[in-house]
């Protein structure tokens, strides 16, 4: 605090607390709206505080889904998104640890060319290619698998550039010690550079399973079977379920579901989160 | 890239350590994308089982169409007030957090969650709370005299999407913005403190300027995010309506190859978006660039 004015900190601190619960308060509503039962919603009063319906509606929701969409039962959508999400988040980390190394360990012809190959994928999200490239999945036989969930999503410019930018700190002289005792690159690999990187791999490893669980499009497109469904794609069939209204209480609870584990991860990780998020983007 | 490492040598290694990455890159990337290169010069019959070369007609036929243009014009209309309205208000809170000493780090959390939260789960959040029947916020608005019902409204189906969009973007920004705002060094305004500059003085002369790379980053950052990650708010809400208000870019590629089926058309509809995210991105790193160079 540089001068001192009483004012302009109860300013401070107003503008805060309105702020935090602008922010807060959709979630507040979520997490209410899901312990009630349908009536209480549509009966014209909005309630504002928890109703008696909690365990009914989430035990309902998790072993039988909800008829009108299928009756895919969320917690079988939570398990999906759960291999979905580290599927992509291991998946990325092991292709990009390995890349990086090779980039900036090895000299080799043609290592600009791999380097550009991999910066390029920046510049191409699915979003921009859907329909071909939901044709090379359908060629490959891929659709509703694990492995075509996972395996086209796993090429990671971010987190090679990441690992590329860690390695280049790694002074010289280690490199030349490890030589010297004849050890070959990939026990330097597995002895030093891994160690070396932990915290690296940590702070990747939460942004990466944020990304990973909360992808959309592509379980989408490659998921037709109900059984290969995940939950933030799921809750898109409940809410446009056709004739029936839709059922509020329970898209709700499907939500709260959605965001609890992401949500979770953040708050409980939040320095390594802050320095992964802060990190990856440079 | 470096030259004066100290390198390993190895004839095979390389290669076999760069397989994984370039092999999904390769047939999941490079060559889709040239297939929609390919395909966007090409008219295929329904059935997919002729086609023929028109050049340019599938572009040409874009923009004539009346659709595409307006979806053009919803798109950057969508972009600039989502990164407007989430970088302000998350200026204001990251000015505000960055006031209070002790208090800092709990509001921060407060205000990080949203990051978490999937673009789709918050356009279904918002879509719960303005439901013209039974959310609350299109209660408060109605109490305001505003007729609320973006089932039937264009204009308010669009600022439901801003607000869902922007509302789980805000964290983001904060964070950049408080970072940014905590590595301003205290001497500065310290000094223009004694030199009689209030606050807000400080903050238009000092903190402000000090900020712009922090700002000119998240402004690009923001701008992709609004164009491309917000297709799932639209699908899981309004899927591009009520006649087509809220039809932005990305969700017309998806219209129009997978409902439409007119692959002619959807890519060069992706061609026309590969381009503008190259040249995102480029603005973006050419920034980045300057940053480590002055920095």
């Amino acid at each position: 605090m540089i001068d001192r004015r009483p004012l302009l900190d109860i300013i401070t601190h107003l503008v805060l607390i309105i702020g935090v619960i602008a922010v807060c308060f959709p979630l507040w509503m979520t997490l209410v709206a899901s312990t009630h039962a349908p009536e209480a919603l549509s009966s014209g009063r909005i309630p504002l505080w928890f109703g008696d319906r909690a365990w009914e509606n989430f035990s309902d929701l998790l072993a039988k889904g909800l008829p009108e969409a299928g009756g895919t039962p969320v917690g079988l959508m939570m398990i999906n998104s759960l291999i979905m999400a580290l599927g992509i988040t291991i998946g990325k980390l092991a292709v990009s640890i390995i890349a990086a190394f090779a980039i900036v360990f090895f000299k080799f012809p043609f290592r600009p060319l791999f380097f550009w190959m991999i910066f390029i994928t920046l510049m191409l999200p699915v979003e921009v290619r859907i329909l071909p490239t939901f044709d090379v999945v359908t060629k490959l036989g891929m659709l509703n698998s694990y492995v075509g969930l996972c395996i086209p999503l796993v090429a990671s410019a971010t987190a090679t550039f990441l690992f590329r930018q860690f390695y280049l700190t790694i002074p010289a002289e280690l490199v030349e010690a490890a030589r010297m005792d004849q050890a070959g690159p990939l026990r330097f690999l597995k002895d030093i550079v891994l160690p070396l990187s932990r915290t690296n791999i940590a702070a990747l490893f939460i942004i990466l399973f944020i990304y990973g669980w909360n992808q959309y499009l592509w379980p989408l497109l490659v998921t037709t079977d109900p059984t290969y469904t995940t939950v933030v794609m799921g809750i898109q069939r409940m809410v446009n379920a056709g004739e029936s209204l839709p059922v509020w209480n329970y898209i709700m609870g499907t939500a709260t579901l959605a965001l609890l584990p992401p949500v979770l991860v953040v708050i409980f990780m939040q320095k390594i989160f802050v320095k992964g998020l802060v990190d990856s983007e440079k | 890239m470096s030259q004066s490492r100290v390198v390993f040598r190895g004839m095979f290694l390389p290669y076999l350590l760069l397989l994984p990455q370039i092999s999904v890159t390769i047939i999941f990337f490079l060559w889709p994308s040239y297939q929609a290169l390919e395909q966007s010069f090409f008219l295929e019959d329904a059935f997919g089982f002729s086609r023929e070369f028109v050049a340019f007609d599938n572009y040409a036929a874009l923009f004539r169409d009346e659709g595409y243009l307006r979806s053009f014009g919803t798109t950057i209309w969508f972009g600039f007030s989502v990164t407007f309205l989430s970088m302000s208000m998350a200026l204001l809170l990251a000015v505000c957090a960055n006031r209070t000493v002790r208090m800092a780090t709990g509001y921060r959390t407060l205000v990080i969650w949203p990051y978490a939260v999937a673009p789709a789960i918050a356009g279904v959040i918002w879509f719960f709370l303005m439901n013209p029947s039974l959310g609350i916020v299109a209660y408060w608005l109605k109490a305001m005299g505003v007729d609320w019902n973006h089932y039937m409204s264009g204009d308010q189906a669009f600022a439901m999407v801003v607000v869902a969009a922007s509302w789980k973007q805000i964290s983001y920004n904060f964070l950049f913005f408080f970072a940014g705002l905590q590595s301003i060094p205290k001497s500065l305004l310290e000094a223009a403190a004694l030199d009689g500059a209030g606050p807000i003085r400080r903050f238009w002369t000092i903190s402000f300027p000090l900020l712009s790379p922090t700002t000119f980053f998240l402004l690009v950052v923001n701008l992709v995010y609004a164009f491309f990650d917000t297709f799932s708010i639209i699908h899981a809400t309004t899927s591009g309506g009520p006649v087509d208000a809220t039809s932005i870019l990305v969700y017309r590629v998806y219209n129009t190859g997978f409902i439409g089926q007119d692959y002619g058309g959807s890519a060069a509809q992706s061609v026309i978006l590969m381009v503008l995210v190259i040249v995102m991105t480029a603005i973006q790193f050419r920034y980045v660039e300057k940053k480590v160079v002055y920095s």
